[in-house]
């Protein structure tokens, strides 16, 4: 039958997206075990078992400052982008003016433009103001970078949303903020939670940006990592990538589990 | 055609009752772009009054609907509801309740919730939301079904929810947009029942808008005909039927067969169809009512149970012949339907109780066809493009 000649092709075709995800994921996993390590410098494969690099982690002043602020600026991040980026969704799926998708291509650009490019711009303009090597400087230019996600996100969820959904609620008595609020918002909700998921990761692992708008003073995790790489090749820096890993990884599985939940 | 002040649409609609109506459009006209999709009608809906706005999709139905609810707001003209000027007031304002064709539940809220959302927005007290609430889900015959999300219910149950969602707030008007569109016929037909029952029980006053005509009929007190964004004609089932003031209005309620041919007035009352030597004969009322005048294109509409063949009898001055043969035999259960053929190749077909198809005819076989000259409607025909 066909399938005899299916059967040898299916096993290729198995190993060749095995191999493809091995060597996506190598380069990551490589570093875990190697936070495990019981030797002083960073090496593969780890010598024994130890915890004393996470020990280390939390708490050395500096690496601790930098989850914290990294935390901060990613959480503050996460929530102001959510909100314009729901506010700028709304207005580009529902409303109606002139330069719409002019409107929707910029607020969607910082995903094309090179991030060095925004990083020297703001850095520029942040510097002129004040707010460079602050957490208000750096929040504004992340969320920046994270309102396309938010945008698209929630875009697509008001798309695949009944608009006649939006009439009933209407016709029943609602006013567009009443109606935004008890049919809308409960609706798109899990575009608007995956947003906020993709929006706290772009600041949680953001480098470039952030090395132009911290300072000496003010680190965040990314950024301490790439200063402590230079000087000192000590395994905490395993450690973090880890932690940094973790977190991330899990953000990404709970906005499975959001889209899962979501309703057709 | 509704400039005729002789129409049904405007007598129905010149007859001033005492009370106000629920609904008075005026000169209503909404325009996309360079195409008029309601082009300016009149309407009055009596309060308490079910009337279908019936019509082909794109005639103007829909939008006329749309403009009522304050989804859209008209090019010119104006919206009376219950005697207020509504033109320029937002939807949440209007008090009107909407029942849409895909139901419009709200997914996340539960069949209760649903039905308590429009006494949540006006703020009612909680101990009268859960008593209307609980009295809403009763009168559709769902009060057991509260607490079920919509997608854990069937197509006609969410619609009935929907339904109870529309009236539980006691709106001045009730809209419905092709609500049993997407159910199967039986469900329909069963839920065709329940929407009259509710509607009567509540006194609602409904504006109902559909494209299935026995629908319309069956549902109805009165209806009008959408054409091109015009009322083509306005009244109850019967008069639509009886007395179809259009070609387009005979086609669209209830079956006919059109004769298309020249017309010529006779004299005192009445006149004749000439079509390639068939001649037939047109009734007084039915002359005067199309006020049509000699050498008008004109077509005569005969419904196909005022036909019958005729066994070789003797044909009487009061009756109209026309020769056929037989294409097809369909037993409908209590009647029997012919199809034939006129030797133009013309189809027309005859609907007769069974019991008078006692002939046992055969495909091919020529009949004569007679029908009674009063049966016969005369309508201008406006051709075809």
């Amino acid at each position: 039958m066909s399938d005899s000649w299916r059967q040898p092709r299916r096993i290729l075709m198995a190993a060749l997206g095995a191999l493809t995800v091995f060597y996506l994921l190598a380069p990551t996993l490589v570093i875990v075990p190697m936070s495990f390590t019981n030797a002083q410098i960073l090496s593969f494969p780890p010598e024994g078992f130890s915890l004393q690099w996470y020990e280390h982690m939390l708490t050395d002043r500096q690496w601790s400052t930098g989850i914290v602020n990294s935390l901060i600026v990613g959480l503050l991040t996460a929530a102001l982008a959510t909100v314009l980026g729901t506010l700028a969704a709304l207005g580009i799926s529902r409303g109606r003016f002139p330069g719409r998708s002019l409107v929707n291509g910029l607020v969607l650009s910082p995903l094309i433009v090179p991030v060095v490019v925004i990083a020297i711009g703001m850095f520029g303009l942040f510097v002129q103001w004040k707010i460079s090597g602050s957490v208000l400087g750096l929040v504004l230019a992340h969320t920046a970078l994270a309102l396309p996600f938010v945008v698209v996100n929630v875009s697509t969820s008001l798309q695949t949303m009944d608009r006649n959904l939006e009439l009933a609620a209407a016709n029943l008595g609602a006013d567009p903020r009443r109606s935004f609020m008890h049919v809308t918002l409960p609706i798109i909700l899990p575009g608007v939670v995956a947003g906020a998921i993709f929006a706290f990761i772009t600041s949680w692992d953001e480098v470039v940006v952030a090395i132009f708008l911290t300072s000496a003073r003010f680190r965040t995790l990314p950024v301490e990592m790439w200063e402590q790489v230079r000087q000192v090749v000590d395994p905490t820096v395993a450690a973090v990538s880890t932690t940094l890993l973790v977190v991330t990884t899990t953000l990404l599985l709970v906005l499975v589990f959001v889209r899962r939940q979501a309703p057709a | 055609m509704t400039t005729d002040p002789s129409m049904p649409a405007r007598s129905a609609a010149a007859s001033t009752s005492p009370e106000r109506p629920a609904l008075v459009l005026r000169g209503l006209r909404k325009d996309f772009g360079t195409i008029a999709a309601v082009d300016g009608i009149d309407l009055e809906v009596r309060r308490g009054e079910f009337l279908t706005l019936l019509g082909p999709s794109g005639s103007g139905k829909t939008t006329t609907l749309r403009m009522v609810a304050g989804f859209m707001a008209p090019t010119s003209g104006s919206i009376e509801i219950d005697g207020t000027d509504m033109t320029r007031v937002p939807p949440y304002r209007r008090d009107v309740g909407m029942v849409f064709q895909n139901y419009a539940l709200f997914p996340h809220m539960t069949a209760a919730d649903n039905v308590a959302f429009p006494l949540r927005m006006r703020r009612r007290p909680a101990a009268e939301i859960k008593k209307r609430v609980a009295d809403a889900l009763e009168l559709v015959k769902l009060g057991s079904h509260g607490d079920r999300y919509p997608r854990q219910l069937s197509g006609g149950q969410q619609q009935r929810i929907a339904l109870a969602r529309a009236v539980v707030f006691e709106p001045r008007l009730l809209l419905m947009d092709e609500p049993l569109g997407a159910l199967d016929r039986k469900l329909r037909e069963s839920l065709q029942l329940e929407i009259i029952r509710v509607s009567r029980e509540l006194g609602a006053t409904v504006l109902y808008v559909t494209h299935d005509q026995e629908e319309a009929l069956v549902m109805s007190d009165r209806i009008a005909i959408f054409s091109m964004g015009l009322i083509e004609q306005l009244g109850s089932g019967e008069d639509l039927y009886d007395r179809p003031a259009s070609l387009f209005v005979a086609d669209c309620i209830g079956e006919s067969n059109i004769l298309r041919g020249t017309y010529e007035v006779d004299g005192g009352a009445g006149g004749w169809m000439t079509r390639e030597g068939s001649r037939w004969r047109v009734g007084g009322a039915a002359a005067a009512r199309s006020e049509l005048s000699s050498g008008a294109a004109a077509a005569l509409v005969v419904r196909p149970e005022r036909m019958r063949i005729l066994d070789g009898e003797a044909v009487t001055d009061g009756m109209n012949t026309l020769d056929a043969s037989v294409d097809e035999v369909l037993y409908l259960g209590p009647d029997t339907k012919y199809q034939l053929a006129l030797g133009s190749g013309q189809r027309i077909s005859i609907r007769e109780p069974r019991e008078a198809n006692a002939r046992g005819l055969q495909r091919g076989d020529p009949v004569r066809v007679g029908w009674s000259v009063d049966d016969g409607l005369l309508v201008a025909d406006p051709g075809k493009g």
